[in-house]
């Protein structure tokens, strides 16, 4: 009886996952109509998994008694951690092996990729360029967002509305973003137009020459910088603001009965009451930084204009320049970076939850 | 929003996120206003400059700049529908529309209902190994993406091989939407099982108990009762992932990019700056149409999306 019931379950799983599968061919057929294969992609894309949970939960229901309360957590678990070794755990470990090998991944080439991309000099000015990003995109973004924060705060009227336009460019694309921007970058030689990028617009309307900006080394980095600036400001903006309002009030008074001006409450008060908040913002911005490639990349003509950042010159030798093993040696020095961070989280959790 | 730790809880929204008023705090006067509207303004201009510019005829944009409309803004002459027209039919940026539809919506859903459930397990659940588990979670939350863009790209063209054994099978999933789908929902399921376990795991142990004591199987509790207590942790979620794939370039352009049919709007993009990137008309309204979801999400749903956003800041 329980073998039958067990063959029951089995059927239904399997038919499950038939039936998945004809749609999934269905939607590789690249002559249907697109409405529907767009259609077809939400229905199974959305109910699918749901759907796939239900059956093998319900294929356990039949399983034999003893082992069915033993079984059903893996079945709550299980695709989770399916899909994060195929896909994130078992990447790590053969990117890292990938990065000691040749352009096709045939022989061991033992360091070769390494010193190729701390020697290269094309490598060497991403790395350089990258170590700007880190820098400049937290400095600038958390100070802004810092002193905006700490304005907005003393508005009578519209702080959610300034707020929420500052926040505003962290809804849209990086590639869009480095659209919009290079609008107010763009340039035209004499002869070839009228300049309608903001930036010669002004520069004309100063009378001075129009500039090739985003031609002008290394200062181009800094142009690009902006726009990533532009974007992240309103994070940094909203988090700090929550800790400057989370701030009890009696300290500020206190400070103030003591005769402090606004200004010196700001800069002895408030800033070292969110010193920690400060510093969480400004791990995940550099983080950010560091792994910054869509505003590059969308820009464009990145090695003939010096702008090489570490994640645009690894896609760049992977999946333009056809080299799988320095792609992945540059991949593996994005994340010997972030390790630190790894480990301060995990190590965080362990005391969230020991004090739990 | 307590960011203040480094591993971040789940900001659960609240209707004060953009604005309160700190009791006793001291009103600025006309500096501060000026101040603040200086840099609100200049953090529009980038934004309303590309707006204009797609409303704009083809030959105006070619021969001045967009801020010229302001000298007369109201002669009609001046504006116009043909960009958005070109650029969402011959430009195929309609059909880039709807694919990126395809792609973010299952991309969203996918990892949302796999976390939930695998949440769900590691909360309310025992099982061996439950604690290792899910430490291994948080340490694969900042593992930068491109650590995995390589041999996934490799699993999809020719299978898993370990130690000259194939392990799995070759699908064959480069250019579709499921190998899209597959590679978002990994990039964000750490994310996701983190948030919504330190939710789903801080709802009262008692209300889990009593559906129990009522006969409830697992299932029945985790459908009926904490994913509709956990409504505000999903929807914040789901919205920093939505517009996470759907602003992403980089998986989308590894994974979909060979396949002109299944283009998204960002990979569109960027190819339309490469090939006519001094086609302002067009640019400007193709980049108004990859935006225009985003800020429809950014205005109808504020509050979600800040704590959405803040909380998802951490992704690796």
């Amino acid at each position: 009886m329980s073998l039958l019931r067990a063959a029951t379950a089995l059927a239904l799983l399997t038919a499950a996952f038939a039936l998945m599968w004809v749609s999934f061919g269905f939607l590789r057929d690249s002559d249907a109509n697109r409405m529907l294969v767009v259609a077809v992609a939400l229905l199974v894309g959305v109910g699918g998994v749901f759907f796939l949970f239900a059956a093998t939960n319900r294929a356990v229901d039949w399983l034999p008694e003893r082992y069915r309360e033993g079984v059903r957590p893996y079945v709550f678990v299980g695709p989770c951690l399916v899909i994060l070794s195929m896909f994130l755990v078992y990447p790590v470990i053969n990117t890292i092996l990938l990065s000691f090998k040749d352009a096709d991944s045939v022989d061991f080439v033992g360091l070769q990729n390494y010193s190729f991309v701390f020697s290269d000099d094309s490598m060497l000015r991403a790395i350089r360029n990258t170590a700007g990003w880190i820098v400049f995109v937290p400095l600038v973004a958390v100070s802004i967002g810092l002193v905006f924060a700490g304005l907005a705060d003393r508005l009578r009227r519209g702080e959610a509305i300034a707020k929420s336009m500052i926040f505003l460019p962290m809804a849209i694309s990086f590639a869009g973003a480095a659209i919009t921007w290079r609008l107010i970058y763009a340039f035209r030689p004499e002869e070839f137009g009228t300049n309608i990028g903001l930036l010669n617009g002004i520069m004309l309307g100063l009378s001075r020459e129009p500039a090739d900006w985003l031609g002008i080394q290394p200062w181009n980095n800094l142009l690009l910088m902006v726009i990533m600036v532009w974007m992240q400001t309103g994070f940094a903006m909203v988090v700090l603001s929550a800790a400057i309002k989370s701030i009890p009030s009696t300290i500020i008074e206190a400070a103030r009965i003591d005769g402090a001006s606004e200004m010196q409450v700001f800069r002895w008060v408030i800033i070292p009451s969110i010193v920690p908040t400060i510093v969480v913002v400004a791990t995940y911005m550099i983080i950010n930084a560091m792994k910054v490639f869509d505003i590059v990349f969308v820009i464009g003509n990145a090695e003939a204009n010096g702008t090489e950042v570490i994640a645009e010159r690894m896609l760049d030798w992977f999946f333009i320049s056809d080299h799988r093993g320095r792609g992945a040696a540059i991949a593996v020095v994005l994340f010997v970076a972030v390790i630190p961070v790894m480990i301060w989280n995990t190590r965080r959790f362990r005391e969230q939850e020991a004090s739990r | 929003m307590s960011v203040t730790q480094p591993t971040p809880e789940i900001a659960v929204p609240r209707a004060d996120t953009l604005a309160t008023e700190a009791p006793g705090a001291r009103r600025g006067g006309w500096l501060v206003r000026i101040a603040v509207l200086v840099i609100v303004l200049a953090w529009l201009v980038p934004t309303v400059g590309v707006l204009i510019t797609s409303f704009r005829p083809e030959s105006a944009v070619d021969t001045s700049g967009w801020w010229s409309v302001f000298a007369r803004p109201f002669d009609t002459a001046q504006w116009t529908f043909d960009n958005y027209r070109l650029a969402l039919d011959t430009g195929g940026f309609g059909n880039a529309f709807l694919n990126s539809l395809a792609v973010a919506i299952p991309s969203t859903v996918i990892p949302i209902t796999i976390a939930a459930f695998a949440a769900y397990a590691f909360s309310w659940m025992d099982f061996r190994g439950r604690y290792a588990m899910f430490v291994a979670v948080v340490a694969l939350l900042v593992v930068p993406l491109q650590m995995a863009l390589i041999p996934i790209l490799r699993l999809y063209t020719q299978g898993g091989i370990v130690a000259g054994r194939w392990i799995i099978p070759d699908f064959d999933l480069g250019g579709t939407f499921l190998g899209v789908w597959l590679a978002h929902t990994a990039f964000g399921l750490p994310l996701a099982t983190y948030l919504l376990r330190n939710y789903i795991g801080s709802l009262p142990r008692s209300i889990v108990e009593s559906a129990k004591m009522d006969g409830a199987d697992h299932f029945t509790i985790f459908w009926r009762l904490i994913i509709p207590l956990s409504v505000p942790a999903l929807a914040a979620f789901a919205i920093f992932q939505f517009l996470w794939v759907w602003n992403d370039l980089l998986v989308a352009y590894i994974f979909l990019g060979g396949s002109s049919q299944n283009e998204v709007l960002t990979v569109a993009l960027r190819n339309l700056v490469g090939a006519r990137g001094e086609n302002w008309h067009l640019l400007s309204s193709a980049a108004f149409i990859s935006m225009s979801l985003p800020l429809i999400v950014f205005f109808s749903l504020q509050r979600y999306f800040v704590s959405g956003l803040t909380a998802g800041s951490v992704k690796g």
